[in-house]
């Protein structure tokens, strides 16, 4: 798909010569060089993906639909005043007000701690789509520090943290074990894994160690105190588990590029058969990546409890978290980096959708629909540069994030 | 380290079947000890457990099963531990999976038994509903198994099932049932070929390209349902198929109403079945769509055209998807609701590699899954002390363990998730 997926193991290669005389877009968009290059077509996407949200929009407006008939151009007019307005509170409720941003930080956070999770598997050539079962069970994990042990807040906090990693990492870690030890594909299992983490919460919720005390409902206990993310700013939501996922950012990016352990995960993801010759423990290193990625998972699962009101769990807290961070981690193309901007994208989207649901009356799952409009252009890049007439570059190289179920 | 693991590795590889049927054995006779102690000794001596094995109104009505539940679980014990015998002595491999099929259809009567024990449970009732239960996932597997055949993984079954259920209740309330049901199949169609275009034309990976279909359809179909449908109350109320007995099969004690009492859906699903698995080994066209799965080079070399299958081979599956989609609100619900389908196209695909790529096999993993989730709904009623959740969870942990090779090494089409480039 694109150089940052895979480690490169030569050095890239340069960037084939423009025409710089006619060809003055890829002058402007700066498509010639990397760097613009990995910037055009999410950018595009992210565009294109708002235009057709705009008209999902327009055509799903029963009250305007009627009058196309009747008085086209009024007709117009209300649907370009819809898309305006709905896109306006998008806006306004990401980015427009001090709170906007708080609240954009506030969603970013659980979905780029999630999207460095899927980001470190892909890196290492296995695909993690079970973030959402391990944020499920690190959050339960978490969970379980955060109300029955009573401690000051300094230990509290770090220790249901350090639970969360663990009960994430534990969960992958099955995926990983039975990959490494029978080869079983690690899409399966964590699909498999994420129903089951599911169930296990529901039951989990309804038992008495959980269960709020007199409820009949599925309803735990809250965290105390002392094991909450404390806001940054009174008044704003955005907390300190947005600083987690920064450090957590840079912690992954160290680890992967600057440590022996990243150098073999980013080794076996290139080629296993290679990383086996060379003497890395391929089978263990199955097993560490998704330990990694599912503590990474399990982390943004605590701040689904700890980090927001009410500080307790319910059936399906952290609810598509895992998934949007497939999308993001393919937004990002697996670098930490770009998974720390992508997410920030998504949190401003979530924010922003919520405005419009509120402001302009559009549910927000059309967020969902633009992200997935977004990562489908994002991996094929031929859709963008047949909409916009770009050239392809002269050297792609085209990797295979997944294997088959046999592999 | 390196060398433990290389060393276990040989010795599994040694004596595979061998290996495995010990565990079987060993597994059985656990088993034996675990019904004897939790349900054969685990309940009052002299309670009786009544099975019905016929609905109220039936021509052979009142027929009822009534048996001393200890003396069940003790026979079934002994049965399981003769199993266990036989298979742990290893003279017949072959026979190790009839063996376990067994055992654990002992194990689940078994289960019946202690959990009805001083009552009376409908076991028709939850026979038939297991029928009707598991034909979302038969169909899902299938349409999983169109695609894998020819080499394209679907994981995009849950988003097709749920656009084409959306799609057949709003035509479905603006026109006919049949229309509906045409709709929904075309919506599929029209899904399994943007997999098709995204995976065989694009290249994009087909596990991303099945992600981003499901992502798509959830969201869609929920914005649409809270948009359209919030508004228009009109559009969300399809008709249902009824169903309608087959004369004289219809009225066979327990096979009649489990099988032949249904609508439509669950006897073309199950005609379906029969067909596909004709078709894919006993045809043209099944030895083309094998053979691109298996090896497109050599199947390109022979002049079959690797690319035109393998595109007919995944709409045809979406068309099946659709025809699922369409039985879960113009059959059973006759209503959408949000994410209505709630994981069911996850497990076709795991009935899918339960059954390991075989028609037949999806069916049958298809009527167990199915028969956990009658049990989940039935075990309400007895009021057992299993939480309903562990029972829920049944076909994902099956799927485990047969993706783990703990129950026989399931193997995919070779090619499986491999794009074809054409030289």
């Amino acid at each position: 798909m694109t150089d940052e997926l895979e480690p490169t193991m030569e050095p890239e290669e340069p960037p084939a010569p423009e025409d710089e005389a006619t060809d003055w877009y890829a002058r402007i968009t700066g498509i010639g060089s990397s760097a613009g290059r990995a910037m055009v077509i999410p950018a595009l996407a992210v565009l294109t993906a708002l235009i057709i949200g705009a008209l999902i929009i327009v055509l799903t407006d029963v009250d305007t639909l009627p009058l196309w008939k009747s008085d086209p151009v009024e007709a117009l007019r209300l649907s370009w005043e819809g898309v305006v307005t709905a896109y306006k509170a998008l806006f306004v409720g990401s980015v427009g007000s001090k709170q906007a941003v708080s609240e954009s930080l506030f969603y970013a956070t659980p979905l780029i701690l999630a999207g460095l999770a899927v980001a470190v598997g892909f890196q290492a050539g296995l695909f993690n789509i079970g973030a959402n079962g391990q944020a499920h069970i690190g959050g339960m994990f978490a969970l379980y520090v955060g109300f029955s042990w009573a401690l000051p807040a300094v230990i509290h906090l770090p220790l249901a943290i350090f639970a969360a990693i663990i009960g994430g990492a534990i969960w992958a870690g099955i995926a990983g074990f039975l990959k490494a030890r029978t080869g079983a594909h690690e899409v399966i299992t964590t699909i498999m894994l994420n129903f089951i983490a599911l169930f296990l919460v529901d039951y989990l919720l309804k038992s008495s160690v959980f269960q709020q005390p007199g409820r009949n409902d599925p309803i735990s206990s809250a965290a105390l105190p002392s094991a909450r993310f404390p806001v940054l700013i009174p008044g704003l939501r955005v907390n300190i588990g947005f600083l987690i996922a920064v450090a957590a950012v840079a912690v992954v990016w160290w680890l992967m590029y600057r440590s022996t352990v990243g150098f073999e995960f980013r080794a076996v993801g290139f080629n296993p058969d290679g990383g086996k010759y060379a003497g890395m423990n391929v089978a263990l290193i199955y097993v560490a990546v998704m330990a990694v990625s599912g503590a990474l998972a399990g982390i943004a699962g605590a701040n689904q409890i700890l980090g927001l009101e009410p500080f307790r769990a319910r059936s399906n807290f952290a609810g598509t978290v895992g998934f949007d961070a497939i999308a993001l981690a393919l937004l990002g193309r697996s670098h930490p980096i770009g998974v720390l901007f992508a997410g920030l994208l998504f949190g401003a989207l979530r924010a922003g959708g919520n405005g419009m649901q509120g402001a302009a009356g559009i549910p927000i799952d059309l967020v969902l629909v633009l992200q997935a409009l977004i990562i489908v252009m994002i991996a094929a890049p031929e859709l963008v540069r047949a909409i916009y007439r770009i050239k392809a570059p002269a050297q792609e190289s085209k990797s295979t994030l997944t294997t088959g179920w046999g592999g | 380290m390196t060398t433990t693991t290389t060393a276990a590795e040989i010795r599994i590889r040694a004596t595979p079947e061998e290996r495995r049927a010990t565990a079987v054995g060993v597994t059985l006779i656990f088993l034996a000890a675990f019904v004897f102690w939790v349900f054969g000794l685990g309940v009052e001596s002299g309670s009786v457990s009544t099975f019905n094995l016929s609905l109220p109104g039936a021509v052979f009505a009142d027929l009822v099963w009534a048996v001393n539940s200890q003396w069940l679980a003790y026979a079934v014990a002994l049965i399981l531990a003769f199993l266990g015998g036989l298979v742990l002595r290893r003279t017949h491999i072959r026979l190790t999976n009839l063996a376990l099929a067994i055992g654990l259809g002992l194990l689940a009567l078994a289960f019946l038994t202690w959990a009805a024990s001083g009552k009376t449970f409908s076991l028709v009732g939850m026979l038939k509903s297991t029928v009707v239960l598991s034909v979302p996932v038969i169909l899902g597997g299938l349409s999983g198994l169109m695609c894998e055949r020819v080499a394209v993984i679907n994981i995009a079954i849950e988003g097709q099932l749920l656009t084409a259920a959306f799609v057949g209740t709003i035509v479905g309330s603006v026109s006919s049932i049949w229309v509906g049901l045409f709709a929904a199949m075309a919506t599929g169609a029209v899904l399994g070929g943007v997999l098709a275009v995204l995976t065989i034309k694009f290249r994009i990976d087909q596990i991303i390209a099945g992600v981003v279909i499901n992502i798509f359809a959830l969201g869609l179909t929920s914005f649409l349902a809270r948009r359209v449908l919030g508004e228009v109350q009109d559009l969300n109320s399809p008709g249902r198929f009824s169903s309608f007995k087959i004369p004289v099969l219809g009225d066979i004690p327990v096979i009649g109403p489990m099988f032949f009492d249904h609508n439509m859906f669950v006897y073309v699903t199950f005609i379906l079945v029969i067909f596909v698995h004709f078709a894919l080994f006993y045809t043209r066209w099944g030895l083309r769509s094998r053979s691109v799965g298996e090896h497109p080079r050599a199947a390109d070399t022979m002049g079959i055209n690797v690319f035109r299958t393998r595109y007919r081979n995944v709409i045809l599956g979406g068309v099946i998807a659709g025809f699922g989609g369409a039985f879960l609100t113009l059959a059973q619900v006759s209503r959408f609701e949000e994410n209505l389908t709630a994981g069911i196209g996850f497990i076709g695909l795991a009935a899918m590699i339960f059954g390991r790529w075989m028609p037949i096999g999806v069916l049958g993993a298809g009527l167990v899954f199915g028969f956990a989730r009658a049990l989940q709904q039935k075990l309400g009623i007895l009021g057992t002390p299993i939480p309903s959740e562990f029972l829920s969870m049944t076909p994902y942990i099956v799927t485990i363990i047969v993706v783990a090779g703990v129950v026989g090494r399931a193997r995919p089409p070779a090619a499986d998730g491999q794009p074809y480039i054409k030289d």
